[in-house]
């Protein structure tokens, strides 16, 4: 059995980042993420990389903009409402084509909100939050195992698409201590970056810049960005799926919502109801097309949120009014019960028998 | 700077001035008399001179400066209004033995980037702030600034600067000057020849001691904005001289991390 | 002993006849051109040579790098 070890999932992904070979990273206090930025101070000072507590979640993710422009691996971490203040920055970084990972261990909102885990700002990750056409990828962990893992890719995904990636968590998973098996084995290959600021010795200076002001050349610009999204929603979509086979009803949630709908599938096939679950593990790319291809069989979609039911529109942008959707949805920090997703499925579904003690 | 000299039988030929190497051929697009220019070519001395043109990265703030890649030949990256000291800090942390400026205006550095730019020099980081200080937002069609000089006329002080409503003229070397971090703080003046050798001088100090890796410096240099200040060039420079620099006294505020009296 | 004859060349193109260098020149020895640069500027022009004593006041002054400077020494 490899080792296993007991930690947060903040710790985790910040043990994923050193491991992925992250060569800077800039925070800023905010909860629920502060143990990922205290990991971070331990950790990479200990390796002589990068580390600055910034003066403002702002300062930070521009610093992420300078640590990548140099060609290095950067991340900044931060919860809701410093990820607002990210979004301009965001907004460069994808339009000045930088390789960067962004982590959002989301919190109630809106406003100051609180520190209990919510998943509000999916729209903010997914549509883009700060300015212009531009879509960042963005994955979604469930465990402390994922946030671990999900980091490695995150850092591939950025420098082979020269891109922002949020890896959108929440308090939740980021405070909860679970065991999760440490990645082995090298970082992902660093791709070589001719167009990074290193000193022009032996080469033209370079520029890195999003204003372009020429006649047309920012169209030209947002057309080459547009091909390399639609890129991006061909090679990067991934999924879990459990029980679909033979689902008549689909639950379809991520990160949290995602846990307690695990739970609620099991409960509902002891219930002889034949519930299913797909979980998104990219929320950009978002996988339509696996949804449109299992809605024909379904009687039902149940779609479990810790908000007010955003990752909902892209269920009905998948599947176009042909199946009827429920949402069990909490706000402000609640925690959707699994009881309500259960009398949800219902709707859909009868139980085949009485109920039996599993 | 000068090339060699030419011999010709007993007659010799030598350069006292070029342009700088450092300098792109493109023509700046900065207009007639504009202080930017000048700090440009200054800049592309000190970088020939001090022969770290090769190694050093720039950073190009939101104003009417956005454009210096296209005037000085090496790496440049734009920064987000207000952050160039962030994205600085980064890449001289990251690329230590790399020469890492911040080029920025009176806007940039001291409106919406004051928290960059005191938390940077309070970091005491080993880069080199070069401040242009034009009175106004020149970009954009000549606002206020948090320099705009009391009762000085601007798009959005149409009838001068008054204390009561707007503050006043802010000064970025006394405040900066109060924190331990930097090592190097002084203001120049574009008023005159004489202005601009001092720019030069100080422009090499900065440099210098950041190749030395002793901290932060920032040079604050008092420049004329011909078109917002409405005047020809060389009033503009004689506005500097006489009203700028009777508000923003012109010296040295720290020397070798030592706070100058 | 040295003699020195200074020569001031400006770049017409790189001149957008801000008259900076003019206004610092110790001894007149620049003035304005008639005729427009390529850009469509009104530019520099050194009109009184000998008058020069080399102290490279207008090209330190000028925000465009537009002034070149040497000097020739003929010595005896």
């Amino acid at each position: 059995m490899a080792d296993r070890v007991l930690m947060t999932g903040n710790d985790a992904l910040g043990e994923g980042a050193i491991r992925a070979g992250c060569d800077a990273y800039f925070g800023y206090p905010i909860t629920p993420q502060n143990e990922l930025t205290a990991y971070m101070a331990v950790n990479m000072l200990r390796l002589g990389r990068v580390f600055i507590q910034a003066e403002s979640e702002l300062a930070a993710i521009n610093m992420v903009f300078g640590a990548a422009a140099a060609g290095k691996r950067a991340m900044t971490s931060s919860s809701s409402p410093g990820i607002s203040l990210k979004q301009e920055g965001i907004s460069f970084i994808a339009a000045a084509e930088l390789p960067a990972v962004i982590v959002n261990v989301q919190r109630g909102g809106p406003g100051l909100g609180n520190i209990a885990p919510a998943q509000g700002d999916y729209f903010q990750a997914t549509r883009g939050g700060g300015h212009g056409d531009y879509r960042t990828i963005v994955l979604a962990p469930d465990s402390a195992q994922e946030m671990h893992d999900l980091t490695f890719d995150a850092f591939a995904l950025a420098d082979r698409y020269r891109s922002p990636v949020i890896i959108l968590s929440d308090g939740r998973l980021g405070q909860m201590m679970e065991p999760i098996v440490l990645h082995k084995g090298p970082p992902p290959p660093v791709p070589p970056k001719p167009w990074a600021l290193t000193g022009a010795k032996g080469r033209p200076a370079n520029m890195i810049r999003s204003l372009i002001m020429e006649d047309g050349a920012l169209e030209k610009h947002n057309i080459h960005l547009q091909a390399k999204f639609k890129r991006i929603l061909k090679e990067v979509v991934r999924y879990e799926e459990r029980e679909t086979a033979d689902a008549d009803v689909l639950l379809v949630a991520y990160g949290t919502s995602a846990r307690i709908a695990k739970g609620a599938v099991i409960q509902a096939r002891s219930q002889g109801i034949k519930a299913g679950l797909l979980r998104p593990l990219t929320l950009w790319p978002y996988p339509h097309a696996r949804l449109r291809a299992l809605a024909p069989r379904l009687k039902g979609i149940v779609v479990i949120e810790m908000s007010a039911g955003q990752m909902l529109e892209d269920v009905q942008l998948a599947v176009g009014g042909s199946v009827p959707i429920a949402f069990v949805g909490r706000m402000g920090g609640g925690v959707p019960e699994e009881r309500a997703v259960l009398a949800a499925i219902r709707r859909f579904a009868k139980p085949a028998r009485r109920r039996s003690r599993p | 700077m000068s090339d060699a000299p030419r011999k010709a039988g007993s007659r010799t030929i030598r350069s006292l001035y070029r342009r700088p190497a450092a300098l792109k051929d493109t023509p700046t697009h900065y207009c007639p008399g504009c202080g930017h220019g000048t700090v440009h070519k200054l800049l592309a001395e000190v970088l020939d001179t001090l022969g770290i043109r090769e190694r050093t990265i720039g950073i190009a703030p939101v104003g009417c400066a956005v454009r210096a890649y296209y005037y000085l030949n090496c790496d440049i990256s734009e920064a987000a209004h207000g952050r160039a000291p962030a994205v600085a800090c980064a890449i001289k942390r990251c690329l230590p033995d790399r020469i890492v400026f911040s080029y920025q205006g009176d806007g940039d550095l001291a409106a919406i980037g004051m928290g960059e730019t005191i938390h940077a020099a309070n970091r005491g980081e080993n880069i080199t702030v070069v401040f242009v200080n034009n009175t106004v937002y020149g970009m954009t069609g000549g606002q206020m600034a948090p320099t705009t000089l009391t009762g000085q006329r601007t798009s959005t002080t149409p009838g001068g600067r008054d204390a009561v409503s707007t503050g006043g003229p802010l000064h970025i070397c006394e405040l900066l000057n109060t924190l331990d971090g930097p090592w190097h703080i002084e203001r120049v003046a574009l008023d005159g020849p004489a202005g601009v050798r001092r720019t030069r001088k100080a422009l090499t100090t900065a440099f210098q001691a950041q190749i030395d890796g002793k901290g932060y410096s920032l040079i604050e240099v008092l420049s004329p904005c011909p078109v917002h200040m409405h005047l020809p060039p060389v009033d503009a420079m004689r506005f500097v001289k006489e009203q700028m620099v009777a508000s923003f006294p012109v010296k040295i505020f720290r020397q070798e991390g030592k706070r100058l009296a | 002993m040295v003699q020195k004859r200074y020569i001031v060349k400006i770049s017409g193109d790189c001149c957008k006849g801000c008259q900076l260098c003019i206004s610092v020149c110790p001894k007149k020895v620049l003035g304005m051109a008639r005729n427009l640069n390529s850009r469509g500027h009104h530019h520099a022009d050194v009109l009184r040579i000998n008058d020069c004593i080399g102290c490279l006041q207008c090209a330190d002054i000028c925000p465009d790098a537009a002034i070149e400077i040497d000097v020739e020494e003929v010595g005896r």
